[in-house]
């Protein structure tokens, strides 16, 4: 090891565009492919992922509606049924909703905070992989008839050995332990990338508001996802080796399930509400020309939110038998959730109010959720009083009000974020002309397919009947839901045209198309594989909206080799250098591994045993050091 | 800002880099490649890691409790598990701290003779503690399949169990690359995080000791 004046002249090549774009590549060829660590690569593989699991969702759902079109419909038969609204839940919860905030996250917030990688590139790789070998484990067992048909949240006793014989609630069950085990690993990732790997001078007070967002959202994943594991983790238990966690019988509850679900559940609608707050600050500061007012008050009301976000869980389970004033507790923290919610609604109202407004298809897609999850809002104030639960428990009123919720606080400013930043990711400016098609399209559709849910929901129509008779009375309302879910999937077709025809033949974007104000604007588009050429010095919140300021970047990290600069948690103060691992098909390798080792656990119990050897082999070979690699960073080491 | 204003010849550039170029760059090639504690990101990923199994454990613990809350009896039948192998368990695995600690600071002074000592010590330790744990598993005097008891006991005791392999597994890997090489000053953070999450497997199952032997008795 060397000493502190010798560290200058090791490393000739530093602050070399070219050598930089080299050193940060992944290798060319198909075993390059396997091998890519680089955050972006991974990141736009895990959009896409997750974007095709949100089609497949769709078109379940697309089956869903045209069961339902009509009385007595026989599109899909009972027990087909069953396992097409498990599969959308599903889908569009574990394998869409919070993966694909991540996945957008670990693409845009390095290139917020101004470093060249995310913290763990290679534990970033294998989350992908995971994700989706177990997305594609649920998939095959759909399609070889053993798709799970217990629901989205699985209850028990009907999830139980008693009542679900087979295997189709094992495969539901340890889709939960991949994508669990992704999103917890994820969350270690950019949780770790924010408050360390944050340009100098990035304080957190200087943060952009995505950035909070993503942090708040990974710091409660880290509290919230083990409770599904471990819930799930019991279930397959007892369906496997006869554990009796859920079995009434043998001292067990099912109520345990419940509240171990919830106690996910709930905080895990926040995690796919509140990354989507980043994008409605990121994409309303932009469109307005101005700072989002109230940063101190928006950033104190997405703890809150979360914090409050824990405290709710129990409003799931009003139509059981627990004590009343356990109830009411409940009800008021769901009603104090509005106040956080609000906040931030008036102050992004505000910026818009000041602000000189330029309506693209990103703002339009934002203004949307103004208005649908306003109404998701006010139906959940509506669910949190226990009395008017009762009534509408399980009914269709409970899927009107969660997908105004979701769709209105997730799916909306997501496609959004994808029309702001798909000129980053591609260099290309998505068409607006189809844009507008898309938005006005999908509005329409989301209102005329989910707005008669409500209704049907209150004349009593039972949520998961794959049929009903005409007596009902149903017919129409069900009918028109059919025509906006339709539409609905037009829009998202024209969305898939606007992105392939983009791909080809949209408009050059330039480096900063929309003339934002944040750090991911001042890099090329798409931007170069180490993200800055230059690490940034950063001033101020929004650095490309303010004069320069000395001093402006730094120098003196290497080029020849993936180092990055390590900051301090609070004020983003100078630390250390540190060496980033390089790319390698370990990640790949190793979640092979541990694929084998979840889906043989599904028929034996000894897989858990024999499969964990694979895993050990393949986990300390990708720990493993290279000895000419190693022997390259000592010559240039510096003590703390 | 981290630059300082002016006269950075009295700042340490070793902390804060120096500003070159009349001020204009800030040279960060005068800073350490690797750093303990806090400031490294390996710490705030064993961190995260122990929030995560630390909510694991709880949850389960929370389950226990929940199920007993609605129980006649606890046990629901048969015997509490013998204290005796449990306790001894407990011993070992506060004993191993010692080691641990020991580890953790020659890590922390770069002694790679000192680290390579309390490393195998630790070992010794493991082997020590995943022998008594066998043991244990023999005087739980419930099955996992009897009942929703013997069912939150095995839980608990199969969860902390694969954290005594894995970190043992872990801690093997370690200790051989220490032997081996190639070594290099990141390697020695890796021995402090190590052991880092050593103590929480350790401190982890205090309570869950007292759960699995005392949750049952009063």
């Amino acid at each position: 090891m060397t000493v502190l004046d010798t560290a200058k002249g090791s490393w000739p090549e530093r602050g070399d565009a070219f050598t930089l774009e080299q050193t940060w590549s992944d290798p060319p060829g198909l075993l390059g492919w396997f091998s890519a660590v680089n955050h972006k690569t991974i990141a736009v593989r895990f959009m896409v992922t997750t974007f095709i699991f949100f089609l497949l969702g769709g078109l379940l759902a697309l089956a869903i509606r045209l069961q339902l079109a009509l009385p007595n419909g026989k599109v899909l038969g009972p027990d087909l049924y069953n396992q097409v609204f498990t599969m959308h839940g599903s889908t569009m919860m574990f394998l869409f909703a919070v993966p694909v905030m991540q996945a957008v996250a670990t693409y845009l917030v390095p290139l917020m905070i101004g470093a060249r990688s995310v913290a763990f590139p290679r534990m970033n790789a294998f989350a992908w992989w995971i994700f989706t070998m177990g997305g594609a484990m649920l998939y095959l067992a759909f399609f070889l008839d053993i798709g799970p048909d217990a629901g989205w949240f699985a209850y028990v006793p009907l999830a139980g050995p008693d009542y679900s014989p087979g295997k189709r609630v094992d495969f539901w069950a340890q889709m939960i332990t991949f994508t669990e085990l992704s999103g917890l690993m994820e969350a270690i990732v950019l949780i770790t990338t924010i408050l360390k790997m944050r340009a100098p001078g990035m304080t957190l007070n200087r943060m952009p508001l995505f950035v909070w967002t993503i942090l708040v959202t990974n710091v409660m994943v880290l509290f919230a996802m083990p409770a599904v594991m471990l819930a799930s983790t019991a279930l397959i238990t007892d369906r496997l080796v006869d554990t009796q966690f859920y079995n009434p019988a043998k001292g067990g509850d099912a109520l345990l399930w419940q509240h171990l679900f919830w106690f996910f559940g709930h905080p895990e609608v926040y995690m796919i509400f509140i990354p989507p707050l980043g994008f409605m600050s990121s994409i309303i500061a932009t469109f307005s020309r101005r700072p989002v007012v109230g940063y101190a008050a928006m950033v104190l009301a997405l703890i809150g939110t979360a914090f409050l976000a824990f405290g709710l869980w129990v409003h799931h389970m009003f139509a059981t038998n627990l004590p009343e004033l356990g109830k009411a507790f409940f009800t008021a923290a769901s009603l104090m959730i509005a106040i956080p919610t609000s906040v931030q609604i008036f102050c992004w109202i505000s910026t818009l109010w000041t602000g000189r407004i330029d309506f693209k298809t990103p703002l339009l897609f934002v203004l949307a959720f103004f208005v649908i999850l306003l109404l998701g809002g006010l139906t959940g104030l509506m669910l949190a009083s226990v009395p008017l639960d009762y009534q509408l428990h399980d009914t269709y009123f409970v899927v009107a009000h969660l997908h105004y919720v979701l769709l209105g606080g997730a799916v909306f400013p997501l496609f959004g974020a994808f029309y702001y930043w798909f000129p980053k990711f591609t260099g290309r400016l998505l068409g607006e002309r189809l844009g507008r098609w898309n938005f006005w399209l999908f509005f329409i559709g989301f209102n005329l397919a989910f707005f008669p849910m409500h209704v049907l929901g209150l004349q009593g129509m039972p949520r998961r009947v794959y049929t009903y008779p005409a007596e009902m009375d149903w017919a129409d309302l069900n009918l028109l839901a059919t025509a906006g879910a339709l539409t609905i999937g037009l829009s998202v077709l024209l969305f898939v045209v606007n992105v392939v025809r983009s791909l080809r033949h949209g408009a050059a974007a330039g480096d900063n198309p929309w003339g934002a104000g944040t750090l991911e604007w001042s890099v090329s588009s798409p931007p170069p594989m180490a993200n800055f050429e230059r690490v940034p010095v950063v001033h101020g919140r929004f650095p490309l909206w303010q004069d320069a300021a000395q001093p402006a970047h730094v120098t003196g990290l290497a080029s020849g080799y993936r180092e990055v600069l390590i900051t301090s948690v609070a004020d983003a103060k100078l630390d250390h250098r540190l060496w980033l691992p390089g790319s390698t098909p370990w990640p790949f390798l190793a979640a092979v591994a541990t694929t084998i080792l979840f889906v043989g656990s599904i028929f034996t119990p000894w897989a858990v045993v024999w499969g964990a050897v694979p895993v050990a082999i393949a986990t300390t070979a990708w720990f493993w050091p290279k000895r000419e690699m190693t022997g390259r960073r000592v010559d240039s080491e510096l003590l703390p | 800002m981290s630059a300082p204003p002016g006269g950075q010849e009295a700042r340490d550039p070793h902390r804060f880099g120096r500003l070159v170029e009349d001020g204009r760059v800030l040279d960060v090639s005068t800073l350490p490649t690797f750093a303990f504690g806090h400031r490294s990101p390996m710490w705030w990923g064993t961190m995260g890691l122990v929030l995560i199994e630390g909510t694991v454990f709880a949850l389960a613990i929370m389950a226990y409790f929940y199920l007993r809350s609605h129980a006649e009896r606890w046990p629901m039948s048969g015997m509490p598990p013998a204290l005796f192998w449990g306790t001894v368990n407990t011993g070992v695995m506060l004993a191993s701290a010692v080691p641990n600690h020991f580890a953790k600071r020659a890590a922390e002074r770069l002694d790679l003779a000192k680290v390579r000592l309390w490393l195998v010590v630790c070992m010794l330790f493991s082997f020590a503690f995943l022998a008594v744990r066998a043991l244990e598993f023999g005087a739980l005097n419930t099955r996992w399949d009897t009942d929703a008891y013997g069912s939150a006991v095995w839980m608990l005791m199969g969860l902390h169990t694969t954290h005594l392999v894995t970190d043992a597994f872990d801690s093997g890997v370690l200790t051989v690359l220490m032997f081996t090489g190639p070594l290099e000053g990141k390697r020695y953070v890796d021995v402090s995080e190590n052991a880092a999450y050593w103590y929480f497997v350790v401190l982890s199952w205090l309570p869950i000791y007292a759960v699995i032997y005392w949750g049952a008795r009063f």
